[in-house]
């Protein structure tokens, strides 16, 4: 990533200055979903945490071994090993918690921290570094979590961690458990964040790491626009070998060389200008 | 249950993006523009059925008959990635017009939740085939609806004075919290109708 960094740097760097949730608002569908109750919070949190960890470790372990064409679906494949053996893990010890957790533990999988990580941290960094960027993003991730589950539920339901607190002070505001308090809160939150940051607060939904096999929507109108000027080459190009997934030979020595500073993958050489840039500026 | 409570069930009860919080990157991304928002929301409702044509025999008749159905998340999400890859590229050689119109927002969608959900909620609630079918389709429909009512709502909201502290992400997803509580008003109505 950046330059030379400290460890403890590395550590807090993902706990608050880019806490990857409020700051970055990445992996916002379990953070809106599973953040009904403090519990559920820091359960949701404390799951992805460890799958960030164990993934963080394995893929810098084999970052060098791992073709660059296809690391994509590489790290997909062992953050959804490592998402499995989680989902045993609830199943067996905490049934309750996998009961309400439901199907956000399977798609922890697509969670764009852990792919984000992976791809912005892990990929280019040693294994005692991408372990602790795991820990630092992790607790980042679980506390907004249980900040946000917290709020809600002791709004919602007038209970602090499943006690009761507001019996005959206040009425318990139903709506802040209900989806559009999710919403509401979470707006609250950001406009919180964007005060004490004093703007610093991503200005577009970014899936900044999330993106699928490519290097994606920091800002999706305009890399629509880039692909769509680069399109009639493009299909030129891939008319001619149409057996190499849609990355035609040139692009993909670009993307090569572009490859230490930005995370672009090769097929998407188009897309690269907007990530740098968007990159540069977190 | 029929069909049509399905579709209907999981497009406005249990609306994927304003009730389930699936896929809120895209909708919250993507939505800006009511031509984009339609085109991701098109390309989401055509990979859903998709991936849920193909995922659904892949875990009745190989996952479950060898009793690995623990590999669905790994199987379900390589399978979906590989597919978006293949229609990509299906589409660019043979449907020009149509991939003009979503092959752009296909790459956005590898990685989206609400695919992946769809497909293992199928599994959980124990859909046949053809129900399967109609839920991925419901939930699409759904996707697109929701993604449409706010495009439409953040277009609105590009000319008005707001808050500096509000501005930008926080305003917007408080105007999806007051479009997520009006779906609350569709609770109900299914029982009305199908009870």
């Amino acid at each position: 990533m950046d330059e030379k960094k400290s460890k403890l740097q590395i550590l807090t760097n993902g706990i608050i200055k880019e806490n990857p949730t409020l700051v970055l608002l990445i992996g916002c569908c379990p953070f809106l979903a599973t953040s009904t109750s403090a519990i559920n919070g820091a359960g949701m949190g404390m799951a992805t945490t460890a799958v960030l960890i164990c993934s963080n470790i394995v893929i810098s372990i084999l970052k060098n071994v791992i073709p660059n064409r296809v690391r994509i679906p590489c790290y997909i494949t062992i953050i959804a090993g490592f998402v499995t053996i989680v989902q045993f893990l609830l199943q067996a010890y905490l049934p309750d918690l996998n009961k309400s957790l439901g199907l956000f533990i399977p798609l922890i999988v697509v969670n764009c921290i852990i792919l984000g990580r992976a791809e912005m941290f892990a990929s280019k960094n040693s294994i005692f570094d991408s372990f602790l960027d795991g820990i630092g993003n992790g607790l980042g991730f679980t506390l907004a979590l249980f900040c946000m589950g917290a709020i809600r539920e002791f709004l919602g339901g007038g209970t602090v961690l499943g006690h009761e607190v507001t019996t005959n002070l206040i009425e318990p505001m139903t709506m802040f458990v209900l989806p559009a308090g999710g919403f509401f809160v979470f707006g609250v939150l950001a406009a919180v964040v964007n005060k004490i940051t004093g703007g610093k607060l991503s200005r577009e939904f970014s899936c900044a790491g999330c993106p699928g096999d490519s290097a994606l929507a920091d800002n999706a109108d305009q890399i629509i626009a880039n692909i769509k000027a680069a399109a009639p080459a493009a299909e030129t190009k891939n008319a001619e070998t149409p057996a190499a997934p849609a990355a035609p030979v040139t692009e993909e020595k670009s993307g090569e060389t572009a490859a230490p500073e930005t995370p672009a993958p090769a097929a998407e050489a188009p897309a690269e200008d907007a990530d740098s840039k968007e990159g540069g500026d977190k | 249950m029929t069909f049509l409570s399905i579709i209907l069930t999981v497009m406005l009860i249990n609306n994927y993006v304003l009730v389930q919080f699936l896929g809120i990157c895209p909708f919250l991304g993507v939505s800006k523009k009511l031509d984009s928002a339609i085109g991701m929301s098109g390309a989401v409702i055509f990979v859903m059925v998709l991936a849920t044509a193909v995922t659904w025999p892949i875990q009745r008749l190989l996952l479950d008959r060898f009793g690995i159905g623990y590999l669905q998340t790994v199987v379900f999400i390589l399978v979906i990635a590989a597919l978006v890859q293949l229609v990509e590229l299906v589409l660019k050689k043979y449907m020009v017009g149509l991939y003009k119109s979503l092959g752009l927002f296909l790459p956005l969608i590898t990685t989206n939740c609400s695919v992946l959900g769809v497909t293992v909620m199928n599994i959980d609630e124990g859909y046949t085939y053809l129900e399967s079918l109609a839920n991925a389709l419901g939930a699409g429909v759904g996707f697109m609806l929701a993604m449409v009512l706010f495009a439409g709502i953040r277009g609105k909201m590009e000319n008005t004075d707001i808050p500096k502290v509000l501005q930008g992400i926080p305003i917007t997803l408080m105007a999806a919290s007051i479009l997520s509580l009006s779906f609350n008003g569709f609770s109900g109505v299914i029982d009305g109708l199908f009870g």
